[in-house]
C-alpha cells in the first residue's frame, strides 16, 4: 500500500504526523538510552581490536623504526617484504625458524585432523552406546566420560613416553592421536541422538535397513548441525594446541604455528625480529578467524552445547 | 529412555572400540603411570629407580619453591577468571540490549576466540615490551619504570592481562546466551513495578543467570589451572626469579627441562586430584540440567 497518501480519506480526517521536534526528542531519548551500551561496547571492540592493529602497523614497518621506539599508528611501506620473508622465506638473519607457509601447514594438518578425528571417533561410540544394548554399555560411557577429568597438561610426561615408545614424535599421527580422544564430542552426539525419536530406528527397521545403513542414510544426515557446530569448535581447539606439540615435535620440519612464532620471540630481548613476528602472528590469526566469522551462528552453537 | 535397540552381536563393541583403545593408551595407561612414577625416586643419573612411598610428596610439599608457585597460581587464577567473567558479563549485558548494530558488535567480541593463547601472549608482548611496545614505552615515559623482564609484579600483571584478554571471548558467548534465554516479560514486569535498569539486573538477571556463572566459574577456573601454560611459557617462561611460575607451569619445568620425573610426577598427582575436584563440580552442574531440560 505504497500509494496511501493519495487515496480519498473518507472521514476527511487528514492523518497528522507527530510534530517534528517530538519525534526527535523521542529518537534522542532512545539513543540516550542505550548509549550506555554503546560505549561499552566500543570500549570493548577497541580492547580486542587495538592490539591487533598494533601489530599490523608494525608488521607493516621496517625493523629499525620498530627497536628505535618511533612507530606511529599509521601502517608503513614495508608490508611485501615482511609479510614475504615471513611466509616464505622463514628464516631471516635474525630469525632460526621454518617459513611461516611451512608451520600454518602443519598446524592446518592437525587442526583438521584432531577436529574430523574427534568427530568421527565420537560420532561411533556415541552411536554404539546409545542405540545398542550390549553387555559393556555402561562401563564403555563411564570410561569415555571420565577423560573429562584428566587434562594432558597433568601427565604430560607419561604420554610423552607412550608416544616415544610408539615412535609417533616428529610425526603427524603424534601431533593428532592423542588428542582425538575427548568426552565432550562424545557427550555432544550422545544427548543429540537420545532426541531422536524411536519411530525413526522402527521406521528404519522396517524399511529393512541395517544398523550401518542408518547411520549412514538417517542419522548423519540430521546431526549435520551438531557435526558443523562441533567442527568450529574443535578445529579452534585444534589451531591453538600449544603444549603437546611443544613436546611430541623436536624437528623445526614439523613445527605448529603458534609454537613456531614464540620460539622466534624467544627471550624477546635482542636480535627479534618486530615485524616479521607480528606479520607470522597475524597470518597464523586468519585462517581460525574465517573458519569463526563464517560459520558464528555454528560456533555458538558448538560451544554452548559441548560444555554444558 | 530408548527402547529401539538395534541387535548385533559384535558391531557395538567395533564402534566403541577406537575410542576406548586411545583412551586407554593415551589417558588411562598415562595417568596410572604417571601415580605409579610419583612413589618412585630416581638416584641423578637415573641409573637405579626404588620405591619412596610418600617421600616425593612429601619434598613437594615441603618445598618452598612450591608453595611459591601455589601462592602464584592463586593469585593468578583468582585474577584471571574474575577479570574474564566479568569483563564477559559487562560486554554481553551490553550486547544484550536492542541496540542499533548490535549483531557487528556481537561478532567483533566473538572473533577474539580465534587468537590462540599463544598468540595473543605475542601480541601483548610486543605492546608491553619495555623499550619496543606501544604501551610499555607509554608506561615508562610517565614514570611506572615498567619493566616486566626484571619486575616480577609487572610480568604476573602482563601474564594475567593476557590471559583475561584471550578469555573475555569465551565468556561472553555464554554470557550473552544466558541473558538471551531470560524471558523479556520477567524485565518489563519489573519496569511496570517501578525498578531501574541496575535493579532489575541486580535482582532479575543475576540470579537467573547463577547456573552459568556457577559453570562459567568451574571452566575458567580449568582454564586459569591448565591452559595458560602457552601464555605463560611465550611471555615470561616463569620468570623473572619464578614470579610468574604457576602450578602446571612447574610441572613442565620439573619434568621437561630439570628431568626430575618423581617429583614431576608427585605434583601431576597434586593437580590430577584438582582436576578431578573441580571437574565433578562441572558435573553436577551437568547432572542439574539434564534434570531440569
Amino acid at each position: 500500500m505504497r500509494d496511501f497518501g493519495r487515496t480519498p480519506n473518507p472521514t476527511g480526517a487528514v492523518a497528522v504526523p507527530p510534530p517534528l521536534a517530538d519525534t526527535l526528542r523521542w529518537r534522542v531519548r532512545r539513543g540516550l538510552r542505550f548509549l550506555p551500551a554503546h560505549l561499552v561496547l566500543l570500549a570493548g571492540v577497541a580492547l580486542f581490536v587495538f592490539p591487533v592493529y598494533v601489530a599490523f602497523v608494525a608488521s607493516t614497518a621496517d625493523l629499525p623504526e620498530v627497536t628505535s621506539g618511533t612507530l606511529r599508528l599509521v601502517p608503513g611501506s614495508h608490508a611485501a617484504e615482511n609479510y614475504w620473508k615471513a611466509f616464505v622465506a622463514g628464516t631471516g638473519e635474525r630469525i632460526r625458524g621454518i617459513p611461516v607457509a611451512r608451520a600454518m601447514l602443519n598446524s592446518l594438518v592437525v587442526a583438521l585432523g584432531i577436529a574430523l578425528g574427534k568427530i568421527a571417533l565420537s560420532l561411533l561410540s556415541a552411536y554404539g552406546i546409545v542405540f545398542f544394548d550390549f553387555r559393556w554399555r555402561a562401563p564403555a560411557f563411564w570410561l569415555i566420560f571420565l577423560t573429562l577429568m584428566l587434562p594432558v597438561e597433568v601427565r604430560i610426561i607419561p604420554t610423552y613416553k607412550v608416544a616415544s615408545d610408539l615412535g609417533l614424535v616428529n610425526t603427524y599421527t603424534g601431533l593428532i592421536l592423542p588428542l582425538t580422544v575427548s568426552a565432550t564430542g562424545t557427550l555432544l552426539f550422545r544427548q543429540f541422538f537420545l532426541t531422536v525419536p524411536d519411530e525413526l530406528v522402527n521406521a528404519a527397521k522396517i524399511d529393512g535397513a541395517g544398523p550401518l545403513r542408518f547411520l549412514w542414510s538417517v542419522l548423519l544426515p540430521v546431526s549435520r548441525t551438531t557435526v558443523a557446530a562441533l567442527f568450529v569448535v574443535l578445529f579452534i581447539y585444534g589451531w591453538s594446541q600449544y603444549l603437546w606439540p611443544l613436546l611430541v615435535t623436536t624437528s623445526l620440519e614439523k613445527e605448529v604455528v603458534v609454537v613456531a612464532i614464540t620460539k622466534m620471540i624467544g627471550t624477546g630481548e635482542a636480535l627479534v625480529d618486530w615485524p616479521v613476528i607480528m606479520a607470522s602472528a597475524l597470518l597464523a590469526l586468519l585462517p581460525p578467524t574465517v573458519v569463526i566469522v563464517a560459520m558464528q551462528r555454528w560456533f555458538v552453537q558448538g560451544l554452548t552445547e559441548t560444555e554444558k | 529412555m530408548r527402547r529401539s535397540f538395534f541387535r548385533a552381536p559384535f558391531l557395538p563393541y567395533l564402534l566403541v572400540a577406537p575410542q576406548l583403545l586411545l583412551t586407554l593408551v593415551f589417558f588411562y595407561g598415562p595417568a596410572l603411570q604417571g601415580i605409579y612414577q610419583s612413589f618412585l625416586i630416581q638416584d641423578p643419573f637415573g641409573l637405579r629407580t626404588s620405591f619412596a612411598g610418600l617421600a616425593n610428596f612429601a619434598s613437594v610439599l615441603g618445598d618452598p619453591l612450591y608453595g611459591n608457585a601455589v601462592r602464584v597460581t592463586v593469585v593468578f587464577s583468582g585474577a584471571v577468571v574474575a577479570g574474564a567473567m566479568l569483563l564477559g558479563l559487562i560486554l554481553a549485558a551490553a550486547a544484550a540490549q536492542p541496540l542499533r548494530g548490535v549483531q557487528v558488535y556481537r561478532t567483533l567480541l566473538v572473533w577474539p576466540y580465534a587468537v590462540a593463547p599463544a598468540v595473543a601472549a605475542a601480541l601483548w608482548l610486543f605492546l608491553a615490551h619495555p623499550s619496543v611496545g606501544i604501551v610499555g614505552r607509554a608506561l615508562v615515559r610517565w614514570g611506572v619504570g615498567w619493566d616486566y623482564t626484571l619486575n616480577g609484579t609487572h610480568a604476573l600483571l602482563l601474564v594475567v592481562v593476557a590471559s583475561v584478554w584471550s578469555r573475555v571471548a569465551y565468556n561472553f558467548v555464554f554470557f550473552l546466551a544466558g541473558l538471551q534465554s531470560i524471558p523479556s516479560s520477567l524485565h518489563e514486569a519489573a519496569q511496570v513495578d517501578g525498578a531501574t535498569w541496575f535493579q532489575s539486573f541486580r535482582r532479575v538477571t543475576l540470579p537467573l543467570l547463577a547456573p552459568t556463572t556457577f559453570f562459567l566459574l568451574v571452566v575458567n577456573a580449568l582454564y586459569a589451572l591448565f591452559d595458560t601454560f602457552a601464555v605463560i611459557h611465550a611471555l615470561t617462561k616463569g620468570g623473572p626469579g619464578k614470579a610468574t611460575e604457576t602450578l602446571i607451569y612447574k610441572v613442565y619445568v620439573d619434568g621437561v627441562v630439570n628431568l626430575n620425573l618423581g617429583s614431576s610426577s608427585a605434583q601431576s598427582v597434586i593437580l590430577l586430584v584438582l582436576a578431578v575436584v573441580l571437574t565433578s563440580f562441572q558435573f553436577r552442574f551437568l547432572e542439574r540440567r539434564v534434570h531440569y531440560a
